[in-house]
């Protein structure tokens, strides 16, 4: 069927519908794009997109089709998908399913089809904007863009953190993550080094103090930091107590914490070819990410920066001068994306064993 | 970290001739590595033997030295040089081999000259594959199964436990070179001791054959601080057993998951860490079991490839200019990306579109060779084409090849297998060949299922269904006509990368009428940017590709005057880099003359698909629909279409010609229609050889009865001399018809017919062949870049003869007639530009065989010779500059020569075992190499060492010729026996030598009459140090067959005709006297005069040996 995309500025585009109907005929979210070449699955299912229509700038996707191993959460939680070709026979021995089946399944609706470099050109000049897709016509489309909030003002990660807590892996160490949206990828990083206790993002200092962990891990996540919900009450509490770890939007909700600001960039960082480099030995390790706010360079009080974006000069990790804490901005355990960055969490855990030596 | 300060000199190696393996691609890297050393202030030494390259122009390097690449030579220009270090990693298999010896042989440490890139250790274990293996291992990556054999008992004791079906590939080898898969013993046998015998030191690997695994390239760059990144992944739609260099690729990877392609960016960065390529880029190859995953390493060029020059031209990422700045110390993170220029270089390109190379075969002219594709590379070029989907990039692939084919089918090369049967065509598609591709769409059509068809081909499904997606689109448009197809049909067919040529011969109607309906109904195509990251960032380079999408990027801001150069598309026997030479020095001359230059061409090896070559460059097919898209938003003042050789040439009728610079088409017509020709040279009263053209058998006898023998037929409209035949009697030319007649690669390139006459000339037995290169302005002035001697006598193609600046045995009366008569053609055509004439001078009459009014092959030769830039002078000639001002700027200002320059030609016949390796008129060279000497003598010896054969300097000579060549031949032996060789000789040319005085040391039987040793027992046993064999004229060619072929299999020097023969004594002589020196470009031009060519004098004592 023929569908239509609209802008919230009203740039238009035309393109099929893929993935699940749309009823009332409108899909509605943030645009953002993404330049991974492999790893469709991974960020369609990554937690952090939720509020968002994710652009493949890549144009053939869903080639190696989708398999359960690949998923970095239960369901996608994104509102659409944009691609330029959705594959048609797949081939890959690990496929399990079409990705147009695989949408439709968890009612995710997309377009195909669409000049996918006309909308990355047309988004990083105007930036990420909301906007509308369906079969619906222009004025209907238009219209549910200019009601679209996008990720501004909405409270994310309630919507996407688990509803109550588990555990995975077996390692030596304790580990509770606050799952502000976390990735599957991520658990399976630290679950090789200890046992990890995911809980929901409401979950109170206390409640996390007395299970005694080694450490805490503050987990990716969709939206606006500064929306992030309890956790930014819980974090003072936290701080000091144990070893940290945070992760992007974890990252975020840490430098707030010490009184440090974030803003919204134009259009992000969605992709798995990011040079970051560490400031301390000058290595560049090309990062996966995904995130559509930062914290701003020299705005974080008693940290040191250590990691710096090569593209743009975005402030991409620091580490805490006194306080066993220490953040990244991008996703060191992929998925997609390169294993550059496995390092961070070896270094967490001699945090932890540190910490827990000394105390 | 910062460039290094302790180095100030530096040489490049550079790749030498274009041979098949190794062709422009490393022009485009070293020309890049020059560039790059320069500007950072270093001194550049360069060492390459191709004239026809950019890097080699005077003006890439400080000492520019176009020596033979030997190890004995080389080490004669470190020792006048004293660099501080060698940069081998950009001159291919050539340049890693040669730095590798003068390691070895201790000349890198004796003088104190450090390798750069890779070292010494690290090259061994990427090259030799046991410890590359080992390595690799060590460090957990997994291999295939496999035995080092270094005679063939180790062989037949390895096949025991590896087991077959297996590979044989022999190590430090190029492209391939002796590589083979043996699925019985007695094919492991033959395989195995030929693999042998290629290997420079005689070790082969007997590997488990993984054919049908899917196969993998990534290009991994390195940086002394230990950053790796991937530029590119590459995918091979022929699955492993067809070589890389001859399989369609795909970029980016297409069918690997995140989790496996990263798996692959692991081991490919542990496999250059452990391998140790300190800096630089290099090419890691992987195997994938479609089945388990299984991932396999199957090797590492630790240089830049050929696969590096596609990725650079696929991502923007120029690999060569970034892997010299690490060399030098730079970090990744501290060079710019040129593209988006505030981003930094230590990033990993991210594409938008999709990347297809289809190679280029020349089979048809090695009659004797099977035509199937193996682990051995055999194509002689490539294209590249970019599109947004696999369907549209594969399509503009296949028409950018120009083969007569406007895409995957849908054209009049498809009805070839209309005849053949389907479960035949299974079968044949099963078998790697060039047809392959479109045989899978033809079964595609007949509604082969994709499963059947890959289990046949091991070709992914997901290509064969992307196909499947063009055949259903075809099928969908066989159903609509001209006026019946929507703008949304005409979007859906452009998109899936339909020609408008496809689209007319679907609806049959012309290309020019689809072209306008389609433009009526307002679908045209937009320009897209090549910008390395998915248009995430802005991108200041103007690199281009076309699609049909809703917008278009291109802006033409300037308001300076825009030229538009046609390129020469793909490589190819007849057509090579010369042609890309030329192009280049147009962009690089208009630029200079303050013209804006637009570059189309869709040869991914080139300088000229370089993005910063000209002001704007397009990769694009060069057909009319294409170029014409191209003009339109360019609006220039003109096209220059006479320096790309045939391919612009052949769409110069079809621009509007009030665009076309230079001569006109008119012009170009009558120098090409024979009829035409002939009535100009008519009317100059220029003699030509007697000719006629014939329709038929009856009028070939008829003009044969006339003209006389022997005789030279030529199918017309052909390139290269292709099928070209000397006759000697009626029966072989009846024959000669017959052929021409019949079908066959030559029924495809038309047959015969009243359209497409053969051309019947007197051929002119024992004549000098010569050829001119000149310009004309349009004021009339004449400029005569040189007078070319041929070595070999007329009968030999051009292409594959070796020819001398300046000509040391006409006669000034004779060179003055020449230069009359090229003057007189090109007033009469009315050239404004360049042009080529080739005459043959028998008797001391000239007379004329063809003038092509466009660049010639021997242009770059005939710059590097003469210092003045011929391709430049003629840019801006065809712009209206005339001589008298371009000579006021010094563009004219010729060499004062007191040396000889000669041009020989490289072929490739070690490629092609089963083939002949006599000369003829069919042009079969790949490349070409130039030497520079005192005397002709001495650098015709270059020459032929630069051209890779070793002339012994004691030894027996053997010698078996036709009796056309034994006068010439008596006076070459005379000399060898002078010099204190001693002769071997078949009965005939023994008794002729006796006659002459000559002492025989050994008659030969011939190899028909049994007893007695014959000369391949000789050559297997190891007697021969040299052998003349020219064909008998009469008989048939096979005759001294085996000769050439046992001499070719051992490497033994061969001559195949008199005149070389007489050349190559002429040399020995002069080296026993002199040895030879080396002299950069530099040192040569340093004394130039304006004006006339030099008459030689140099070289008189060569006179007495003719
Ligand atoms: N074990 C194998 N089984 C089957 N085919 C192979 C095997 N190893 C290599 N090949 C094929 O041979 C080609 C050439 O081998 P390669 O090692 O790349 O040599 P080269 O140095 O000439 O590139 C490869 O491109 C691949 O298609
Ligand atoms: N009449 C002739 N007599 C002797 N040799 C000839 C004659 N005509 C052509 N040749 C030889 O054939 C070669 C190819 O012919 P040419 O007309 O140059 O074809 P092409 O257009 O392929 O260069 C020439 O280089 C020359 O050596
Ligand atoms: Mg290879
Ligand atoms: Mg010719």
């Amino acid at each position: 069927m023929n569908y239509r995309l609209v802008l919230a500025d009203g740039e238009e585009f035309s393109g099929v519908g893929i993935g699940a109907d749309l009823p009332n005929g409108v899909a509605a979210g943030e645009v953002v794009f993404n330049t991974v070449l492999t790893g469709y699955q991974e960020v369609i299912t990554d937690p952090s997109y939720a509020g968002q229509i994710i652009t493949f700038t890549y144009p053939h996707i869903g080639n190696y089709g989708v398999n359960s191993s690949d998923d970095e959460a239960s369901r996608p939680f994104c509102r659409g998908v944009i691609v330029r070709a959705l594959a048609r026979r797949v081939s890959s021995r690990r496929s399990e399913e079409h990705l147009d089946a695989f949408l439709r399944r968890h009612n995710v609706a997309g377009i195909a089809g669409v000049d996918t470099r006309r909308l990355t050109r047309h988004i990083r000049e105007s930036g990420a904007m909301p906007a509308a897709f369906g079969p619906a016509d222009r004025d209907v489309l238009a219209e549910a863009a200019l009601r679209e909030p996008g990720t501004s003002g909405a409270d994310l990660v309630a919507q996407v953190t688990t509803r109550s807590p588990y555990v995975v892996g077996s390692g030596p160490r304790k580990v509770v993550v606050y799952d502000l949206g976390v990735k599957r990828t991520m658990l399976r990083r630290l679950a090789e080094l200890a046992t990890v206790k995911v809980v929901p993002a409401h979950t109170t200092a206390d409640e996390v103090l007395a299970t005694e962990p080694d450490g805490i891990l503050l987990s990716n996540g969709p939206g606006d930091p500064t929306e992030a919900g309890p956790i930014l009450k819980e974090l003072p509490e936290l701080i000091g107590a144990l070893p940290i770890f945070g992760i992007c939007l974890g990252h975020q909700v840490l430098a707030l914490a010490f009184g440090g600001r974030t803003s919204k960039m134009k259009f992000g960082h969605h992709g798995g070819n990011v040079p970051v480099q560490d400031t301390r030995d000058n290595k560049v390790q090309i990062t996966s990410q995904n995130h559509n706010f930062a914290v701003q360079t020299g705005s974080v009080p008693g940290v040191r920066e250590t990691h710096v974006c090569l593209n743009d000069g975005v402030l991409e990790g620091f580490v805490h001068d006194e306080l066993p804490v220490f953040a990244v901005q991008y996703h060191p355990e992929a998925g997609p994306g390169p294993h550059d960055s496995y390092h961070h969490f070896a270094r967490f855990a001699e945090l932890m064993d540190a910490c827990r030596g000394s105390s | 970290m910062p460039k290094r300060t302790d180095l100030e000199s530096i040489l490049i190696i550079g790749s030498g001739p274009i041979v098949i393996g190794q062709a422009c691609e490393f022009d485009y890297s070293g020309t890049q590595a020059c560039r790059v050393l320069k500007q950072e202030g270093y001194r550049v030494i360069l060492a390459n033997s191709n004239p026809a390259t950019i890097m080699t122009d005077p003006d890439f390097a400080d000492a520019t030295y176009v020596e033979p690449l030997d190890v004995a030579i080389l080490s004669k220009i470190i020792e006048r040089e004293r660099p501080d270090a060698v940069l081998p990693t950009l001159g291919g298999q050539t340049g890693l081999n040669l730095a590798m010896e003068l390691q070895n042989n201790g000349i890198l440490q004796a003088h104190g000259v450090e390798l750069i890139g890779a070292d010494a250790q690290a090259i061994t274990t990427a090259e030799d594959r046991e410890q590359f293996k080992n390595a690799m291992q060590e460090i957990g990556l997994e291999v295939a199964r496999s035995g080092i054999a270094r005679c063939m008992d180790d062989a037949r004791r390895v096949i025991q436990t590896v087991g077959l079906p297996v590979i044989v590939r022999p190590a430090f080898i190029l492209g391939g070179r002796g590589t083979g898969i043996a699925d019985t013993i007695e094919e492991f046998e033959a395989i195995a001791a030929y693999g042998l015998e290629c290997s420079p030191i005689t070790e082969i690997l007997i590997e488990e054959s993984i054919r049908g695994w899917k196969e993998y390239e990534l290009e991994v760059m390195r940086d002394r601080n230990d950053n790796c990144v991937v530029i590119c992944s590459i995918e091979n739609l022929d699955p492993m057993g067809v070589h890389t260099g001859d399989s369609i690729t795909v970029a980016p990877a297409q069918t690997l998951s995140d989790v496996e392609y990263q798996q692959m960016r692991d081991g490919s960065f542990s496999c250059i860490r452990r391998v140790g390529v300190e800096t630089g880029g290099s090419n890691v190859q992987w195997a994938v079991d479609p089945d388990t995953g299984r991932q396999l390493i199957i090797e590492m060029n630790p240089r830049v490839s050929r696969s590096s020059a596609l990725a650079s031209k696929a991502t923007g990422f120029p690999i060569a200019k970034i892997a010299t700045k690490l060399a030098v110390g730079y970090t990744l993170d501290e060079i710019p990306n040129d593209i988006t220029k505030k981003t930094p270089a230590s990033f990993e390109p991210t594409i938008d579109y999709v990347v297809t190379k289809v190679p280029r075969w020349a089979f048809e002219k090695f009659p004797g060779t099977s035509g199937v594709l193996g682990t051995s590379m055999q194509s002689v070029g490539e294209v590249m084409a970019i599109g947004r989907t696999f369907p549209e990039s594969l399509q503009k692939a296949l028409r950018s090849l120009e083969q007569g084919r406007e895409g995957l089918n849908a054209d009049f090369g498809e009805v070839l297998l209309e005849s053949i049967e389907t479960a035949t065509l299974l079968e044949a598609a099963a078998v790697p060949t060039p047809d392959r591709v479109f045989e899978l769409e033809a079964l595609l059509r007949r509604g082969v299922g994709i499963d059947d068809i890959y289990d046949a081909t091991g070709v992914d499904p997901w290509f064969l269904d992307q196909m499947l997606m063009i055949t259903e689109e075809r099928q969908r448009l066989v159903g609509l006509s001209l006026d019946s197809a929507t703008e949304q049909d005409w979007r859906r067919a452009k998109q899936h990368g339909f020609s408008d040529a496809q689209l007319g011969y679907l609806w049959n109607v012309s290309d020019a009428q689809v072209r306008r309906a389609r433009q009526q109904v307002g679908v045209r195509c937009t320009f897209k940017t090549v910008d390395t990251c998915a248009a995430e960032f802005e991108a200041a380079t103007p690199y281009h590709y076309s699609t049909y999408e809703d917008t278009d990027e291109v802006s033409i801001g300037s308001c300076r005057e825009r030229v538009i150069i046609l390129g020469s598309g793909p490589n190819r026997i007849g057509q090579g880099i010369e042609f890309d030479y030329c192009c280049v020095h147009a962009a690089f001359a208009l630029r200079d003359a303050g013209y804006e230059t637009v570059m189309i061409n869709c040869n991914p090896e080139t300088v000229s698909t370089d993005y910063d070559t000209s002001d704007r460059l397009y990769f694009e097919p060069l057909t009319f629909e294409d170029v014409s898209n191209i003009i339109e938003i360019e609006d220039p003042i003109g096209v220059i279409v006479s320096l790309g050789g045939q391919t612009p040439l052949k769409l110069a009728d079809r621009i509007p010609p009030e665009l076309i610079l230079g001569t006109s088409p008119d012009s170009i017509d009558r120098a090409e229609d024979r009829e035409r020709w002939n009535a100009v040279c008519a009317r100059l009263e220029i003699p030509q050889p007697a000719s006629g053209t014939a329709v038929n058998r009856e009028s070939a006898l008829a003009i044969a009865e006339r003209i006389g023998y022997p005789a030279l037929v030529r199918p017309s409209y052909v390139l290269g001399g292709r099928a070209m035949q000397i006759v000697y009697d009626d029966d072989q030319l009846a024959d000669a018809m017959e052929q021409i007649a019949g079908s066959g690669s030559l029924g495809r390139e038309g047959g015969l017919s009243a359209q497409r006459p053969v051309l019947i000339d007197r051929f002119l037995e024992d004549a000098t062949e010569v050829d001119v290169d000149a310009i004309r302005d349009n004021v009339g002035e004449v400029y005569i870049g040189s007078v070319m001697e041929h070595v070999e006598e007329a009968g030999v193609h051009s292409g594959d003869s070796a020819c001398t600046i300046p000509p040391t045995h006409l006669g000034s009366s004779t060179v003055a007639v020449i230069e009359d008569y090229t003057r007189r053609i090109a007033h009469e055509l009315d050239v404004c530009g360049l042009i080529n004439v080739q005459f043959a001078v028998k008797a001391g009459q000239v007379f004329v065989l063809e003038a092509n009014p466009r660049a010639s092959r021997t242009v770059p030769f005939v710059a590097k010779a003469t210092g003045v830039a011929l391709a430049k002078v003629a840019a801006r000639v065809m712009l209206g500059a005339t001589l008298t001002e371009l000579g006021a700027q010094g563009l004219l200002n010729r060499v004062v020569s007191d040396h000889v320059s000669i041009k020989e030609a490289v072929l490739p016949f070690n490629r092609f075992p089963e083939a002949d390796a006599v000369l003829g008129p069919e042009m079969r060279s790949t490349g070409e190499v130039m030497a520079i000497d005192m005397t002709q003598g001495l650098a015709f010896v270059k020459s032929q060492l630069a051209a890779g054969t070793r002339l012994p300097d004691d030894g027996m000579v053997f010698m078996s010729l036709a009796d056309r060549d034994k006068q010439v031949g008596v006076k070459a032996a005379k000399v060898f026996v002078d010099l204190g060789y001693s002769i071997a000789a078949t009965s005939g040319t023994a008794a002729a030598l006796r006659n002459a005085g000559i002492v025989v040391a050994l008659e030969v039987a011939k190899l028909e009459d049994s007893g007695g040793l014959n000369a391949v027992d000789l050559i297997d046993r190891g007697d021969l140090k040299l052998v003349v064999n020219s064909p008998r004229g009469r008989g048939p060619r096979a005759d001294g067959d085996h000769i050439r072929k046992a001499a070719g299999l051992a490497g033994l020097p061969l001559l195949t005709t008199a005149a070389a023969a007489l050349a190559t004594a002429g040399g020995l002589r002069d080296w026993k006297r002199h040895p030879l020196r080396v002299r950069s470009l530099q040192e040569y031009h340093r004394r130039t005069s304006v004006g006339a060519p030099e008459r030689n004098g140099a070289i008189v004592d060569d006179t007495e040996v003719c």
